[in-house]
């Protein structure tokens, strides 16, 4: 006969579901904060980096992802728009993935309308185009004949914060967030191998280990990973500014904090429970 | 010359784009195949929009599996295009509406339920039944409290020990795994281009 503690091994599933629907509605709800700490790693190799480039430099942005992973690469979309503006350095976006481009045109009209920035002036959005490697190779050459108009249609040539890029060479920095392929290896071996481009990146936290390795060699300035790399960035764009604007990932956090916790204390009733079940199972015989 | 012809091209194509890095004489006939590749990819968008509403409108004449559903998929596709077409997909613009109020929540909402599924796939599963698996579980606990601010409040050192998990094991285990793939991805290469890796023309053999 199986006890208790064996019967908690085989909750019905709709229990879990609650219980995880309220580890993360309720801090939300009460608006819980828990501070975020920046250490060295990653994230700070990634500000420190953007924070370095000089104003008037040029830095490509490409939105490699699409709605579903918008919550974890949003912010970051935005955290760094507002330190890249902030620095009055100049933002050339692009998409690879095809949703990216309203994404990130939504991410840099808030930046833009919130510091007064001007679009084809201080930003661009040049759109989608399919083909993912072989397009940043096309574009080591010629940016131009690759995009001869932007999203909305307008020429290239009309649009001054293009007026000196022509090759993938012109940038100082390129910035992919991904979700998947396209992205970041994309950007890494045909731009940054080949051009000798510095790369950063963000990218959900489910596939932000496959990324260290470009970190180990130096093939990456830095990592975002999932809304912990956005609340960090968050958290060290907002150092020294006056009335900084609100983010998302950092009030995430909180609820992602008792969410693991929970994801936690299942695993430990399952094991547990699968251990009271092995001792019984083992003193039977 | 069924089987002739697109092994000869892909033989072909596929010599220029390795000589392309090292003979500067192939590099623009590299440049215009990487070209006619983008063009080539465009077209796979429309063909996949094309087989989308065949599925669908095939789906619905023959009274299919969950044929309910392909009107909202044909209808949503429909409006997508039109009002993208007709109206443009600057902010403000229907287009830009329908894609912030409707299919950014929805595909929000579709990522979150992960949460759900993976708390009860790890209370199910994640079970310390010998000393690797007990490794892991354990590695993954620190991993989780270490991504957390909370980790940080229990014990400042959890959040350094989980960076030095995902800075060293983790980067051995994914460098092998990279390295792997890629001796596989240039072996597929070479078999293709030789026309000993023949599947891709659809069964032909």
């Amino acid at each position: 006969m199986s006890t208790f503690i064996e019967k908690l091994g085989n909750i019905d599933r709709r229990i879990i579901f609650i219980v995880m629907a309220l580890a993360v509605i309720i801090p939300l709800a009460v608006r819980l904060t828990l501070p975020i700490p920046i250490d060295e790693g990653p994230s700070k190799n990634m500000y420190d980096a953007v924070d370095a480039l000089p104003p008037g430099s040029t830095v490509l942005l490409s939105f490699d992802y699409d709605p579903s992973t918008m919550p974890e690469l949003q912010p970051m979309a935005i955290a760094l728009a507002q330190q890249l503006m902030t620095k009055d350095i100049k933002i050339v976006s692009l998409a690879l993935w095809p949703m990216g481009v309203s994404l990130g045109n939504e991410a840099l009209s808030y930046v833009s309308d919130s510091l007064g920035r001007e679009e084809y002036v201080d930003w661009v959005n040049l759109g989608y185009k399919t083909g993912g490697g072989v397009l940043i190779v096309r574009m080591g050459s010629d940016i131009k004949s690759v995009f001869p108009e932007d999203y909305s249609g307008k020429s290239v040539d009309e649009i001054p914060v293009m007026d000196e890029i022509n090759m993938l060479g012109d940038f100082d920095m390129i910035i992919s967030l991904s979700a998947g392929d396209p992205g970041i290896p994309a950007w890494v071996m045909m731009a940054g191998d080949r051009y000798d481009i510095p790369i950063g990146g963000g990218c959900t936290a489910v596939s932000a280990p496959q990324f260290y390795p470009y970190l180990g060699t130096g093939q990456m300035l830095g990592l975002l990973g999932g809304l912990k790399g956005a609340a960090d960035y968050e958290t060290m764009v907002r150092i020294g500014v006056d009335d900084p604007p609100a983010g998302t990932a950092t009030p995430g956090m909180a609820a992602q904090s008792v969410a693991h916790l929970v994801i936690m204390l299942f695993i430990i009733l399952g094991n547990i429970s699968y251990l009271a079940s092995k001792k019984r199972k083992g003193g039977a015989k | 010359m069924r089987l002739a012809i697109p092994l000869m091209i892909t033989f072909v194509a596929g010599m220029i784009m390795i000589f392309q890095f090292f003979v500067p004489a192939t590099q623009s006939i590299g440049e215009t195949l990487q070209e006619w590749y983008m063009i080539v990819a465009s077209f796979a968008i429309f063909l996949g929009s094309v087989n989308l509403l065949y599925v669908h409108t095939h789906r619905i004449r023959f009274k299919g599996r969950n044929w309910k559903y392909s009107p909202v998929t044909i209808i949503g596709f429909a409006a997508m295009i039109i009002t993208g077409l007709v109206f443009g997909i600057e902010p403000g613009k229907p287009f830009d509406y329908m894609f912030t109020q409707m299919m950014v929540p929805m595909g929000a909402t579709m990522f979150s339920l992960l949460a759900f599924f993976v708390a009860s796939a790890a209370f199910r599963a994640f079970r310390a039944s010998n000393w690797r698996a007990t490794l892991l579980l354990i590695s993954a606990f620190v991993v989780m409290l270490g991504r957390v601010p909370i980790g940080a409040m229990i014990w400042g050192k959890i959040p350094l020990i989980s960076e030095w998990i995902m800075q060293y094991p983790n980067m051995a285990g994914q460098r092998a795994v990279m390295i792997g793939a890629a001796m596989g991805m240039v072996a597929t290469s070479l078999r293709m281009i030789f026309g000993i890796e023949r599947s891709y023309l659809g069964g032909a053999d």
